[in-house]
């Protein structure tokens, strides 16, 4: 495996060998030293080119305890809003030597398009483009369902899952779908019929337009943030209108299944998609989300740059 | 004992038939079986079809403004070389074709280039704004004698303008030529909407824009009974409304690019902007539906769309990227391989849908002629026994942006003849201006 643009270029074995290996790495970030000397000499670029200071933080802490070199390339504000191409970017790139890049683009497919030119010859790690995907929020999405939910198994077999809000634009609805119906969950997407993509029918899901209905049946809700500047699209009428049929309120969390738990992928619009008692509730695990995102990023530079997944139970 | 400047041998002529044709002062002299004469130049055609000179009713030929993508003479050469004699300028340059001074400049770059007629488009309305109408009259009264109006690249989306363009252009029997694409619905489209922009996430531009548009403007032009073309039909639904507007006897003509009918919107997967075009790619049965109704007659042309780009236009991430592809160079190897090659038209046809009837929309009564003594000669050579494989590298075009790069296609374009002089001989064009 060389890049990591989207879901679709891995099979369930290497899904899961990713998986085994942030659990394992996870170990070591227990430890009292938490550096690998790994990709020690390594440099890895993180390019941003749209502001997300979570991921690109997430991803920077996952590289330094492998011990890789590290260079933050926030290109909003730097060449590329100044007119330089993503060309001549990658280029640069190459020319400072990037074993990796990790780039967060605005535009669907610009990991893609860097991985496919000739422009650098070093591993693309899609951390979001556009509304196309973002595989490694999926990869630690799974990697959290699994640590809950998953008895002990290495899939998802026979969970059911809700992802709940703006599909249409979501890159993390996306790469999740692939991610969690290959691992064997059954998906359920729950939004307004103007947020589900015209051609859904080809996704291995269910579509529902009454949250109400989902919450009882399933294990995990997984609530998608809900931009503000979407109301001016027409996508829905306001904000109110949304919370009351799309927000996971107390009340609705009073229908969930016991043991069931609740996904965000960060930032959170507290009051819109979720409330504050939702988000601070037991059922919550969205902090963890956030640290197992440094052990799943970990596990993928590790897969991408040393070559191979973590044998299981090794030191 | 006659004389000829040319004598092309025994080439197959649209209608199956074999003859020698003569060609003396721009003019087919005679046609028929083994001329006997003094000629001054030879051209075996054996194995080879003769159709009269291309026509494209939609090209973007860049000048002025963006030299640095095409120039009329670039694009003259493309067209030559792709069997073309008369190419139809997009008004879309910078400044735009929507005074005389414009047109008439256009219409002087072509006759300068020499390889074959630029009849300049003239905009419908200023700048391409779709608020006001540009001055048609003196377009339509220049020099380059302006018949076909369109603002390609936006649509005439205010139904009052698009009602009384239609009704001015009368005067002189004009017509309007509509890129069918609701604004509204489209702001920031970058791919056919369905099962592939929603796997790639990339916005989608539904096939009802177009459709909802193509309704309206049929229902105005059968109201003001005016003449209306369709540019780039792409859907399935809006061959239906043709078809329907035709059997009511609305004056309504419509063509198909070659892209839409060979290439579908999964290409975008690659997220290679040379696979951006606008209309959009759109899906196989779309592709098929387009290619019953170009064989039925229903859509009546295939037109260019060529729309060259620079490098930097296209070398970009998908959303970023300028929309359109090179299309005069390729153009009947694509209708050779898509509708003759499936046996959907007949060499006859392709003269009609590419020369003929482009003509006869367009007002070019020059061109479009059946090959017949006394007739121009336009002419197109093609061999379509033969392959070629497309390289970027090696257009004529002063842009790359082919979709086929790589493609194998059948059909070899052996020489043009415009006004009577070659302007490609054995495939390789000649230096313009005649010989």
């Amino acid at each position: 495996m060389r890049h990591l643009l989207s879901i679709a270029d891995l099979d369930k074995t290497e899904a899961i060998s990713i998986l085994d290996t942030a659990h394992e790495l996870a170990r070591v970030s227990e430890g009292a030293v938490k550096k690998l000397p790994t990709l020690r000499g390594r440099t890895i670029v993180n390019l941003f080119a749209e502001d997300s200071t979570r991921t690109r933080i997430s991803f920077e802490a996952a590289a330094k305890r492998l011990s890789a070199d590290v260079i933050n390339f926030s290109a909003k504000g730097s060449s590329v809003s100044k007119g330089e191409s993503l060309k001549d970017t990658a280029m640069t790139l190459q020319a400072m030597g990037a074993d990796a890049v990790v780039i967060r683009h605005f535009a669907s497919g610009a990991a893609q398009r860097l991985a496919d030119s000739q422009w650098m010859s070093g591993s693309v790690v899609n951390a979001g483009d556009g509304t196309h995907e973002h595989p490694s929020q999926a990869l630690l999405d799974a990697f959290t369902i699994r640590k809950h939910l998953g008895m002990g198994g290495s899939d998802l077999t026979g969970l059911n899952i809700a992802i709940v809000g703006d599909v249409l634009h979501s890159r993390v609805a996306r790469s999740n779908v692939l991610l969690l119906s290959m691992l064997g969950a059954h998906v359920t997407l729950v939004a307004p019929p103007t947020l589900i993509p015209v051609g859904i029918e080809s996704w291995p899901v269910k579509v529902s337009y009454d949250f109400d209905s989902v919450i009882p049946h399933v294990d995990v809700i997984m609530m998608l943030r809900v931009q503000q500047e979407r109301m001016s699209d027409l996508f829905f009428p306001n904000t109110r209108e949304y919370s009351r049929y799309f927000g996971l309120n107390a009340d609705r969390m009073g229908n969930m299944k016991s043991g069931a738990i609740v996904m965000h992928p960060g930032p959170m619009n507290r009051g819109l998609e979720i409330s504050a008692e939702v988000a601070d509730s037991s059922r919550s695990v969205i902090t963890e989300q956030v640290t197992n995102g440094v052990s799943v990023r970990m596990a993928i530079l590790y897969v991408l740059l040393a070559g191979g997944a973590l044998e299981v139970g090794s030191n | 004992m006659t004389t000829a400047d040319f004598l092309i041998k025994n080439g197959q002529l649209p209608d199956g038939t074999k003859a020698d044709i003569c060609i003396t002062d721009g003019l087919i002299t005679s046609l028929g079986k083994e001329f006997k004469g003094a000629m001054t130049t030879t051209i075996d055609a054996t194995d080879c079809i003769v159709l009269p000179g291309l026509v494209d009713l939609h090209t973007h030929l860049r000048e002025p403004g963006r030299e640095d993508a095409e120039t009329v003479l670039s694009g003259s050469r493309a067209g030559a070389k792709g069997g073309y004699t008369a190419v139809s300028a997009m008004a879309n340059t910078s400044p735009v074709a929507d005074t005389a001074g414009v047109v008439e400049q256009v219409y002087r770059l072509g006759q300068e280039a020499g390889l074959l007629d630029v009849f300049p488009i003239g905009a419908v309305t200023q700048g391409l704004k779709g608020e006001t109408l540009s001055e048609i009259g003196a377009m339509a009264d220049s020099v380059a004698r302006v018949r076909v109006f369109s603002d390609d690249g936006h649509c005439v989306s205010d139904p009052l303008v698009m009602r009384r363009a239609l009704e001015y252009i009368k005067k002189f029997g004009g017509v309007i030529a509509q890129h069918a694409q609701d604004p509204r619905m489209t702001v920031g489209s970058q791919m056919n909407e369905g099962e592939i922009s929603a796997r790639l996430g990339l916005k989608g531009w539904p096939a009802v824009a177009e459709e909802a548009i193509i309704a309206r403007d049929v229902l105005l032009a059968d109201h003001v009974k005016s003449r209306l073309h369709i540019c780039h039909l792409t859907t399935a639904g809006g061959v239906e409304i043709i078809r329907w507007a035709k059997a009511r006897g609305i004056d309504v003509t419509a063509e198909v690019t070659p892209h839409h009918l060979l290439l579908t919107d999964d290409l975008a997967s690659s997220y290679d902007p040379v696979f951006k075009v606008n209309p959009p790619l759109r899906t196989e049965a779309d592709v098929v539906a387009l290619r019953e109704a170009l064989a039925d007659g229903t859509i009546d042309i295939v037109a260019t769309d060529h729309a060259p780009h620079p490098t930097e236009a296209k070398e970009c991430e998908w959303q970023e990227a300028a929309f359109g592809m090179l299309g005069l160079e390729t153009a009947l190897s694509i209708v050779q391989k898509t509708m003759v090659d499936s046996g959907l038209l007949s060499w006859s046809q392709v003269a009609d849908r590419m020369s003929i009837t482009p003509a006869r929309i367009g007002g070019y009564q020059d061109h479009g002629q059946s090959l017949v003594v006394g007739s121009n000669a336009h002419l197109a050579i093609i061999n379509p026994h033969q392959t070629w494989r497309v390289d970027r590298d090696l257009v004529q075009s002063k842009s790359s942006n082919t979709p086929y790069h790589g493609y194998e296609l059948p059909g070899v374009i052996t020489h043009t003849f415009y006004k009577g002089k070659p302007t490609v001989v054995n495939g390789v064009v000649t230096s313009g201006g005649g010989l």
